[in-house]
């Protein structure tokens, strides 16, 4: 299954990358893959922006605006101003 | 009380430890079961700290869990026949994905943790095995920096562990992906049902108490019949939003869920419609056609949050375009069902 086209927010800056690695490590979703010692992002619509490859890009080569892609945390950071966030009682 | 998955616990260089069992009896499963169902949910937690599966000494692997007990009872309930220890980070009872989200499965958490159980005194070495999807949250090569210990991403799913141990520390690519089967998608329904019953049977308290309006003024009598009829449409909307389409989520067209719940809304009018459900009077036939597809569409677009594979940006985007369309639908057909109560 895969969800809207086009609007994920993730970028790689491929002069900073060290080709470490870590980020296909993390991905979830395969986003990722190493190419002649390079990180490569193949499947860019498949990202959820859950933030851990940048998080554990030691070089800060990748950019991705996280957040949860959920509604109800979105009307909820809506609601109370602040940025979209999960309710207490409803990620268990 | 006495916490029966609590065996004994084993004298360290850094205090004594509590051992559990890494096997689930009733008691862990009647837990879980209420966990699921939203019961006391926030509750459902377990002390943070360090604890020991089978009989481990300094040189056995170190994993790191969430103190949300259903997270914590899936890992310990994989290492059966393995000796570790477990390190329990306080993610204020969340599992370690959303913790991960929220931060509080994270790269201080972790340091902090390491410190508090003097698990430097207790194990030799210095590595921890980090569930993958704890990654949002830890940076690996900051916690190295400021804990000295080598942060190894373990599988997405506990029950992998055992093949990850065996094959060298070394995740398959089907380790380090995370799906959402059919079996991932019904075990969140229970939780969607009941976040948003209650808002069920408030709506269906207001239909029961306008539907007594009719021409001649208001009749209790035509309020329960048609009060009753009305609470089981809405009733079917929602079962179409929350069970339907997760259930159905892959087959059903589009990629938006607001678009998937239109869609199971409609097959739904459909239904009724053969089934002769359908209202005599063609105002009411449109005020249910909106009002079903405003909360099958709606409720469809909050299974999102406990999907595997949605995105910030993708969410915001359907909610662009989807909620303006659902407020307005559901406005206008109650107007149009108060109209119908006196045609």
């Amino acid at each position: 299954m895969k969800y809207l086209r086009n609007v994920a927010t993730l970028k790689l800056d491929a002069e900073r990358c060290i080709g470490c690695g870590v980020c296909s490590t993390v991905c979830p979703h395969a986003v990722f893959d190493i190419i002649g010692k390079k990180a490569r992002i193949v499947d860019k619509d498949s990202c959820m922006e859950c933030g851990a490859c940048a998080r554990n890009c030691p070089a800060c080569a990748i950019t991705v605006k996280s957040g949860v892609g959920c509604a109800a945390g979105i009307i909820a950071g809506m609601l109370r101003g602040t940025e979209p966030a999960c309710d207490e009682g409803c990620c268990g | 009380m006495k916490k029966k998955y609590i065996t004994g616990s084993i004298e360290t260089k850094g205090g004594e430890i509590p051992t559990v069992s890494t096997s689930i009896d009733r008691m862990d499963k009647w837990g879980a079961f209420k966990a699921r169902c939203s019961i006391g949910r926030m509750r459902y937690t377990i002390r943070p700290g360090l604890y020991a599966a089978g009989n481990p000494d300094q040189d056995s692997i170190v994993l790191v869990s969430a103190n949300y007990k259903l997270s914590f009872d899936v890992l310990r309930s994989s290492l059966h026949g393995i000796d570790a220890w477990i390190l329990v980070l306080d993610t204020k009872g969340i599992n370690v994905w959303c913790a991960a989200g929220k931060g509080t499965f994270g790269t201080d958490e972790i340091v902090n943790r390491i410190e508090q159980t003097r698990l430097k005194e207790i194990i030799g070495h210095r590595k921890l095995i980090v569930p993958q999807l704890g990654a949002p949250g830890v940076a690996a090569h900051e916690v190295k920096k400021h804990s000295g210990f080598t942060v190894i991403y373990g599988p997405v799913r506990a029950s992998d562990i055992l093949s990850f141990l065996e094959n060298g520390m070394v995740a398959t690519a089907e380790m380090r992906k995370v799906n959402f089967s059919m079996r991932d998608r019904s075990v969140l329904v229970p939780v969607e049902f009941v976040m948003g019953f209650k808002h069920l049977v408030l709506a269906s308290v207001v239909f029961f108490l306008l539907a007594g309006l009719h021409k001649g003024g208001y009749s209790t009598q035509v309020a329960l019949t048609a009060g009753s009829r009305s609470t089981l449409i809405l009733l079917l909307a929602f079962l179409t939003g929350t069970i339907m389409v997760p259930m159905l989520l892959p087959w059903l067209p589009g990629r938006s869920f607001s678009l998937k719940g239109l869609i199971a809304g409609l097959i739904l009018i459909v239904v009724l419609g053969v089934s002769g459900f359908a209202e005599s009077n063609i105002i009411e036939s449109l005020a249910w056609i909106l009002i079903v597809t405003a909360i099958s569409s709606f409720t469809a677009m909050n299974f999102t949050g406990a999907s595997t594979y949605t995105s910030l940006s993708g969410v915001k985007k359907e909610m662009r375009i989807a909620v303006p369309l659902q407020i307005t639908a559901s406005l206008t057909g109650v107007t149009l069902w108060i109209i119908g109560r006196f045609v």
